[in-house]
């Protein structure tokens, strides 16, 4: 199980979450990560791991429980 | 660590027939520390060439974009396009907070659905640009009639700039990276694109359209001063860069066909030229360390995005072209808070430009062996000059 958390102030909009992980992660009409499903549940929680990591501006905590 | 003499390191490393990314990377990138380095000016300057240091410096707020900052890296002039860094909203030079301002108004634009919107456009560039080569004869330069053409008018019509202007702008806008231009012909571009552009806000404030100038205009966040050299950022950013990659990526499926048709070619493509490799220039307005290196304040940066996406730590065998590996964390749009606005509009665009070049020339191929192609090792972007293809 993985729980999400982000920063929404320093996120830049870049949308590489969006690319990694569609089902949790979207933007809002400013273009700021938005997070459709804070507890996602295996297989999708691998391609939040990869958005974790990929997140240019450091946006997204993903905490492993 | 202590430099000697002999650790110097010539800059730019990249030259004429050697592979690419330079060999010499590998050496650097297994050298303790940062590498010590001279610019062509003479200047001093720090290369970083592992991923994880390339992410640290582009996101540590002690390490500037701003050139006006005393010993940000100045490299000589190289047939680019001129240095814009003075125009009002050339946001790439700017730190936090002056970026942010800049960024947040730009990124609802570039959202992964604005552009999945854009696609029908994208595509329609893309056939249009296809049909004129078919109408042209058997042969082309994938180059001049394909690659510059299609990320010129697609940002064009993002804009908002009438299709009957399309063929000034882009006319305009190929000088600017044509590397037998002089000088003063792209002094002469540039001035007549911001002349452009200001008359297009002119339009767009009398006559608003569905277009990203009227959008930014009506919201009013942006002065009309600051708009213009946002557009002009938008088109030099997104021009040449995009087109190297779609040339360089045609190539590389020609020569591996069995990826043609794959949309995973695109992230690794990406990765694998690592186009942007000299663009992200910074400097140091605090004492920080990175990789065990000291960087004094005022000392210049040159993060180096190829010598990065060809870590062997992070990518396995990264001089192999395998569009089956994740590439996605590769650093080829930068990282930090300047990460490429145009990165998802590069993706579509690459992959419509593949999709439909094979899918409507099938019988496409190289017109010259692959060992005489005209590389561009003397420019800013690393690319093709051109790219004779016949079918
Ligand atoms: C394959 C094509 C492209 C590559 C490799 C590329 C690469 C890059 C890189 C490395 C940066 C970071 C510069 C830095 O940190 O100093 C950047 C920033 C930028 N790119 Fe791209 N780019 C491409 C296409 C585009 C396109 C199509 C557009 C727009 C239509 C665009 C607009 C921008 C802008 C506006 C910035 C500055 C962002 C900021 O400072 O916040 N780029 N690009
Ligand atoms: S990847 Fe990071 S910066 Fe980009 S939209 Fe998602 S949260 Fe924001």
């Amino acid at each position: 199980m993985v729980r999400i958390s982000v920063d929404i102030d320093s996120c830049i909009g870049a949308g590489q979450c969006v690319l990694s992980a569609p089902e949790v992660f979207d933007q809002d009409d400013d273009g700021i990560v938005m997070v459709l499903d804070g507890e996602p549940a295996e297989p999708v929680a691998e391609d939040v791991r990869l958005a974790g990591r990929i997140c240019p501006s450091q946006a997204i905590t993903v905490h492993e429980d | 660590m202590t430099t000697t003499d002999s650790n110097l390191v010539g800059f730019p490393l990249r030259r004429p027939g050697q592979p690419y990314p330079p060999a010499e990377y590998e050496g650097l990138r297994k050298r303790e520390g940062l590498v010590r380095s001279t610019l062509p000016t003479g200047a001093p300057v720090w290369l970083v060439t592992r991923h994880e240091e390339v992410r640290a410096v582009l996101t540590d707020p002690r390490i500037s974009s701003n050139p006006s900052h005393p010993g940000f890296p100045r490299p000589a002039k190289t047939g680019g396009v001129p240095a814009q860094d003075q125009v009002p909203g050339w946001f790439v030079a700017l730190d936090p907070p002056e970026h942010t301002r800049f960024r947040k108004t730009l990124i609802p634009e570039f959202t992964v659905r604005r552009i999945r919107e854009m696609r029908p456009v994208i595509q329609a560039i893309v056939d249009e640009r296809i049909d004129a080569m078919l109408a042209g004869g058997n042969s082309a330069d994938l180059i001049s009639d394909f690659a510059l053409p299609v990320p010129s008018l697609v940002i064009s019509r993002l804009l908002g700039v009438p299709k009957a202007d399309c063929d000034f702008f882009e006319a305009q806008t190929r000088v600017l990276v044509t590397l037998t231009s002089t000088d003063g012909q792209r002094e002469a571009a540039t001035k007549a694109l911001l002349r452009y552009l200001n008359r297009l806000i002119a339009l767009k404030t009398k006559r608003p359209g569905d277009d990203l100038m009227s959008r930014l205009l009506a919201d009013g966040k942006l002065t009309p001063q600051e708009l213009s050299g946002v557009g002009m950022l938008l088109l030099i950013a997104g021009h040449e860069t995009t087109a190297n990659n779609i040339g360089l990526g045609a190539v590389t499926l020609l020569m591996n066909p069995q990826w043609i048709g794959d949309d995973r070619a695109v992230e690794e493509l990406l990765r694998y030229y690592s186009v942007a490799d000299l663009v992200a220039f910074r400097v140091a307005v605090e004492d920080v360390e990175i990789g065990g290196q000291l960087i004094k304040a005022g000392e210049g940066i040159v993060p180096l995005v190829a010598a990065a996406n060809h870590d062997e730590t992070v990518f396995e065998c990264p001089h192999q072209f395998d569009p089956s590996r994740s590439a996605r964390h590769h650093v080829a749009f930068g990282y930090g808070v300047h990460q490429c606005l145009g990165q998802n509009l590069v993706r579509v665009e690459m992959e419509l430009a593949y999709r439909s070049l094979f899918e409507r020339i099938p019988t496409l191929e190289l017109a010259v062996p692959v060992e005489e192609l005209p590389l561009k090792y003397d420019g800013v972007l690393f690319g093709l000059h051109a790219l004779p293809v016949r079918w």
